[in-house]
């Protein structure tokens, strides 16, 4: 909403200056979102003269005018315009001014080789009118102020307020005032309006379709007759252009001028344009009119329009019809002032896609009590600029209004806002924002004004006196430092110690989008369903994610773009797996490309590989709390992955769910999305699939049992099949006796010459000892000939002499 | 001279030239090798008579230890200066690199969620969290935001059907109707998360963060509000005092409602928290609406309390002199180790917030 003050005053008695003004429109809610000052912009457009028109040399449609501006010398302008003609007064613009409609700065050009000083203007280039036709031709009264601005000099700033939807009644400015005057600024003036007399009566027949469901329920109009519709007079325009609104029409700037002024939106027809009578009902599905904006509308059902016999004019409180429209030759208007439910304007609006100042205004809730004075302020407004006769107002209603009352506990104040303030200051507060206040002990009897939609219930009137009496005065109560409840949960825990487990790895953290693209989602979602968006902000970020690395991989792809090399990238969040809420799981999800060791001078380097990604993995979830030697790995992956190095790991044999993935991303998708590095391996660690250890990591340490007797180590070398995994040796071996073996390594593998060839040879290092004693030689030998039997009694190995 | 004086003279003697390690040993294996002079004296011992045995016993070990110490100290110090000359062969540049690590780092926004969250632990907060899909009566109509609000136009929502039921959360709000429908009052939460506009220019992203507060007890007031976010915003900017101004706004599932402005300053083209004469908005907040508390089943003529929004990446972006949102979801490996934290930077009361 634009005000400037100078218009506020038309309706607040105030001696206070701009800047307290600014202040307190905050301070009471309505957000002061920018101050412009209009008048530097507007003092550069001058009243100027054409003394010579000659045609331009180069340019058969352009002239070269010599222009009085009023100065020493006259300015040489290149025109196109027809009508630029010696002795035409107009407006000239000289280099460095902003063209209003444009907004574009003017400079020195050359036009077709010839030096243009500045530009004359038409009166849509500086938005007094839709008139492109040729340049701005001003009277000969003019003659006398050449050189003076042609824009008198706006007395007060442009106010852009940021008005909450609760309050459609500041959409007005003299809800504005009503407020600012509550709170002290100023005091609101009491409109004097010469009341409507008439004895014409409206003879136009107004009828409203009792449907089932009818978005107009009160039709307010009258008729004036034998008008001469013009150009508003100066004072009408210079207040629309002062809060940045083109004047038209006196007609039209009249019932733009109420709807600024009062909140009241009105709507003119050409009355000799209406078939017989209006009739205000529920469109038909598949009707038309072309509205104001030139657009040709085509209606849903059960739409509110305003019809007469032939059809739709317009959609009521959205936007008037060409058909019925005002022009400058209209002689006869009938004037509409109606009050339209919100629900109803926002459902076609909506639908139609909108958005009028009217329809603005009606959504949030118009005054239901200000038909009247809408009509009759716009009516005598209009006689008196345009002249003609004027019928009496007639209302069609369908339901009468009542204003809502509320009973106010006056102690719910103190008990919300935490302040007290005297019952006399209550009342003083509420009566200036115009309700009725009937008082007893500790109760309000409270009528709510008809203009204050969003009054229903008693906190409201809360907020209504703590915001008029001043936010600053709640006393502000410290917290008080005590914890009754642990902040994180042992879930957000986990996710936390994850996050910077593997960040201590080497992997800087990304947050990219929820969503993806589903060429780059379609690669990595898997067995998970695609979940699109209906309304993405573009089709790059169509689909919700169904894996992190897709947009992962894209931004590494960026980033190796950007020439760097070895990157990890980590990214902890949501996937999501279905439309529904809570269809989403958290992953921390980790990618790692690359060399190790690139251009060492001491090391050799070389691709980062599975074993690197699966150490990152493994490790994380150890320093999270999880017993590596329970994990059990095998290969089952998504197609995402390679399908030889690539590894599924479960927190225990039991597999219930998937703890990780890891393994190198599948060439075939490098290729698609051209990604170019040695190496790219990635992991996802599936943190909602992370049972808790039963025991915390605190009773865990509670225990502690070391053995001092003496260690031996062993080192056994297998002939295994070749499928054989060295989890299953391992795990063979560290089940047959769990108090005597630990430390299971492996430290060769083997395949080739001296083995056969669908074997490969394992060696092993055992720790065995003891908790009890130290072990004898016996007793080790006789260990080590329970794993040798047990190993091949088992797997099938033969030791290897 | 006795034999044994004669012995010691001789090798004493012997041993103060220059030797090599070959003829100590020589020379130790010639006194006390198996027929060693010095071992050959021991083995007289017992043939001598018995008034002198002990004498000479006496005087020859004596010489033995005397000798037997000169020659160790001669081998230590051979064999130190042989250590020294390898090690002085195996000198290196110093000066070359060390192997090669990397750092990884916390992102801004998880560290900033964290620093709030160590904030409000303090006071008794703890954390909650909600799904990112939301249906939408938990994102508007529970929050006393129904159809047809035009409150709803401010929020560009992202829809996942047709019917406009399922969407990406607009606020994190919904988890305070998730907290309050599966609890019981009180309720002292904060929920910091992902949150969706559809919204995207230069100071918008489709995607942020805002962490959602909730405080429902029998009798909080506004004063307790204004003193939380004052707190709050001392303790998340690291200074003694704090300008804050709270205005009346309006949010659907609040009334009264505020928002509020923090007082800065520019100095040498940075932003200054806390003084000068600029106000910057950094939250919504309000008493949670009547409406609000009986959807989800609290009496509101028993409990009130408020609730505050604030945007997260414009949290971090203030305090860490960030310029642009965009770049916090462009995963610019620079940017990310520019302004990426430690991973062993927890954020905690008593180490403090950051370094």
């Amino acid at each position: 909403m634009k005000i400037t003050f100078e218009w506020l005053k038309d309706h607040l008695k105030t001696n206070l200056k701009e800047k307290n003004l600014l202040d307190q429109l905050t301070n009471i809610g309505l957000e002061v979102e920018s101050v412009g000052n209009l008048s530097a912009e507007n003092d550069l457009f001058k009243i100027a003269k054409i003394i010579k028109a000659e045609k331009h040399p180069n340019a058969d449609r352009l002239k070269i005018c010599d222009v009085d501006v009023g100065e020493k010398n006259l300015k040489k302008v290149v025109c196109g315009a027809t009508n630029a003609k010696a002795g035409l007064i107009t407006i000239y613009a000289p280099p460095g001014a902003i063209i209003p409609k444009t907004k574009t700065k003017l400079v020195e050009a050359k036009i077709r080789g010839v030096t243009s000083n500045g530009m004359l203007c038409s009166e849509s280039e500086l938005n007094l009118s839709d008139e492109s036709d040729g340049i701005t031709e001003l009277s000969k009264k003019y003659e006398k102020s050449i050189g003076k601005r042609y824009f008198s000099k706006p007395k007060s700033n442009l106010i852009d307020l940021s008005i909450t939807p609760n309050r459609p009644d500041c959409l007005g400015v003299r809800g504005i005032a009503r407020d600012l005057a509550a709170s002290g600024f100023g005091k609101l003036k009491n409109l004097k309006e010469k009341k409507l007399r008439s004895k014409k009566k409206q003879t136009l027949r107004i009828r409203i379709i009792r449907e089932k469901i009818q978005g107009c329920n009160a039709f307010g109009s009258c008729l004036i007759t034998n008008v001469k519709n013009t150009e508003s007079p100066q004072w009408l325009k210079e207040k629309l252009i002062s809060i940045g609104q083109k004047p038209i029409s006196a007609i039209v700037d009249v019932t733009n001028f109420v709807m600024f002024d009062i909140n009241r939106p009105l709507h003119a027809y050409d009355a000799d344009k209406i078939d017989k009578s209006i009739i205000v009902r529920n469109s038909r599905s598949g009707e038309e009119f072309t509205a104001l904006d030139n657009k040709n509308y085509k209606l849903e059902s059960g739409m509110c329009v305003i019809s007469d016999h032939k059809g739709v004019l317009g959609l009521g409180g959205i936007i008037g019809g060409t058909r019925s429209g005002t022009e400058f030759n209209t002689k006869n208007i009938l004037l509409e002032s109606a009050y339209f439910e919100p629900r109803s304007i926002r459902n076609t609006a909506k639908k139609l896609n909108l958005d009028t100042d009217a329809k603005f205004r009606f959504e949030r809730g118009i005054d239901p009590l200000s038909i009247e004075e809408g009509l009759n302020k716009a009516a005598l407004l209009i006689r008196d600029i345009c002249g003609g006769e004027i019928s009496k107002i007639d209302i069609q209603k369908i339901e009468s209004y009542k204003n809502n009352t509320i009973k106010f506990d006056i102690n719910l104040f103190e008990k919300v806002s935490g302040i007290k303030i005297s019952k006399r200051e209550m009342i003083k507060i509420l009566e200036e924002l115009g309700f009725k206040v009937k008082k007893s002990r500790n109760n309000f009897e409270l009528t709510i004004p008809s203009w204050r939609p969003d009054i229903s219930q008693e906190v409201d009137i809360v907020e209504e006196l703590i915001r008029i009496s001043g936010y600053e005065k709640i006393k502000t109560i410290n917290p008080i430092k005590e914890r009754t409840k642990s902040t994180l949960t042992q879930p957000q825990k986990l996710f936390h110690f994850l996050q910077r487990s593997i960040a201590s790895k080497g992997y800087l953290e990304a947050i990219t989008w929820s969503f993806t693209d589903s060429n780059y989602n379609d690669h990595f979602k898997g067995s998970n369903k695609e979940v699109k968006i209906i309304n993405p902000i573009s089709s790059e970020l169509g689909v919700l994610r169904s894996s992190i690395f897709s947009n992962l991989i894209m931004y590494l792809n960026k980033n190796l773009d950007r020439g760097f090399k070895d990157l990890s990238i980590f990214e902890i969040g949501p996937i999501f797996i279905g439309s529904n809420p809570g269809e989403q799981n958290t992953v921390l999800c980790g990618l790692a490309s690359g060399k190790k060791s690139r251009l060492s001078w001491i090391d050799q380097e070389r691709n980062l590989d599975v074993f690197d990604i699966k150490r990152d993995v493994v490790q994380t979830l150890v320093e999270a709390g999880y017993n590596s030697e329970k994990f059990y790995i095998d290969n089952e992956v998504p197609d995402y992955y390679h399908p030889g190095k690539s590894g599924r790991l479960f927190l225990n044999e039991e597999k219930e769910k998937v703890a990780a993935f890891f393994g190198e991303i599948h060439p075939n998708i490098l290729k698609k999305i051209d990604i170019k590095t040695e190496s790219l391996l990635g992991f996802e660690i599936f943190v909602d699939n992370l049972n808790l250890p039963k025991k915390t990591l605190n009773n865990q340490k509670k225990k502690f049992i070391v053995s001092d007797y003496q260690k031996s180590e062993r080192d056994f070398a297998f002939i295994v099949d070749k499928n054989l995994s060295s989890q299953d040796l391992i795990k063979t071996i560290s089940s047959i006796d769990k108090n005597l073996i630990s430390n299971i390594r492996i430290f060769d593998v083997y395949e080739g010459d001296n083995i056969p060839r669908d074997k490969k040879s394992i060696a092993i290092n055992v720790t065995i000892r003891s908790n009890e004693k130290t072990l004898n030689e016996a007793d080790l030998e006789n260990i080590n000939k329970l794993i040798i039997k047990t190993v091949e009694n088992r797997t099938g190995a033969k030791i290897r002499s | 001279m006795s034999d044994l004086k004669k012995l010691k003279e001789e090798f004493l003697l012997r041993l103060k030239e220059r030797l090599d390690l070959s003829e100590i040993n020589q020379i130790k294996s010639d006194l006390f090798g198996k027929n060693g002079l010095i071992s050959l004296q021991f083995k007289k011992i017992g043939s001598i008579d018995e008034t002198e045995r002990k004498k000479f016993a006496s005087n020859l070990n004596v010489i033995k230890d005397e000798l037997q110490e000169l020659i160790d100290s001669k081998i230590n110090e051979i064999q130190n200066a042989e250590i020294n000359k390898k090690l002085d062969k195996e000198k290196i540049d110093i000066t070359l690199p060390e192997r090669s690590f990397v750092r990884g780092k916390i992102h801004p926004v998880s560290q900033t969620i964290d620093e709030i969250s160590s904030i409000f632990s303090e006071i008794g907060y703890s954390v909650e969290e909600g799904p990112d899909v939301e249906n939408e009566y938990n994102n508007f109509t529970a929050l006393n935001t129904p159809d047809n609000h035009p409150a709803r136009d401010m929020h560009d929502t992202f829809y996942l059907d047709e019917k406009k039921q399922k969407l990406l959360r607009t606020h994190t709000s919904p988890v305070q109707i998730r907290t309050m429908l599966k609890d019981k009052p009180p309720f002292k939460i904060i929920a910091p998360g992902r949150t969706y506009r559809s919204d995207s220019d230069q100071t918008h992203a489709p995607m942020f963060h805002q962490v959602e507060g909730l405080h429902i007890d029998k009798n909080i007031n506004m004063g307790h509000l204004k003193g939380c976010l004052n707190y709050f915003i001392k303790e998340f900017f690291e200074v003694d005092k704090i300008k804050m101004r709270f205005r009346p706004s309006h949010f659907p599932f609040t009334e009264p409602s505020a928002e509020v402005d923090i007082g800065y300053e520019m100095k040498d083209g940075k932003i200054v928290i806390g003084e000068g004469d600029k106000w910057l908005e950094i939250l919504g907040c309000g008493m949670v609406h009547p409406n609000v508390l009986k959807n989800v089943k609290v009496d509101p003529k028993k409990f009130q309390g408020y609730a505050f929004g604030i945007g997260i990446d414009r949290l971090a972006m203030l305090k860490y002199g960030i310029n642009d949102l965009r770049a916090f979801f462009d995963c610019d490996y620079r940017w990310l180790n520019h302004f990426g934290f430690d991973p062993l930077d927890v954020p905690t009361n008593y180490r403090g917030l950051s370094r």
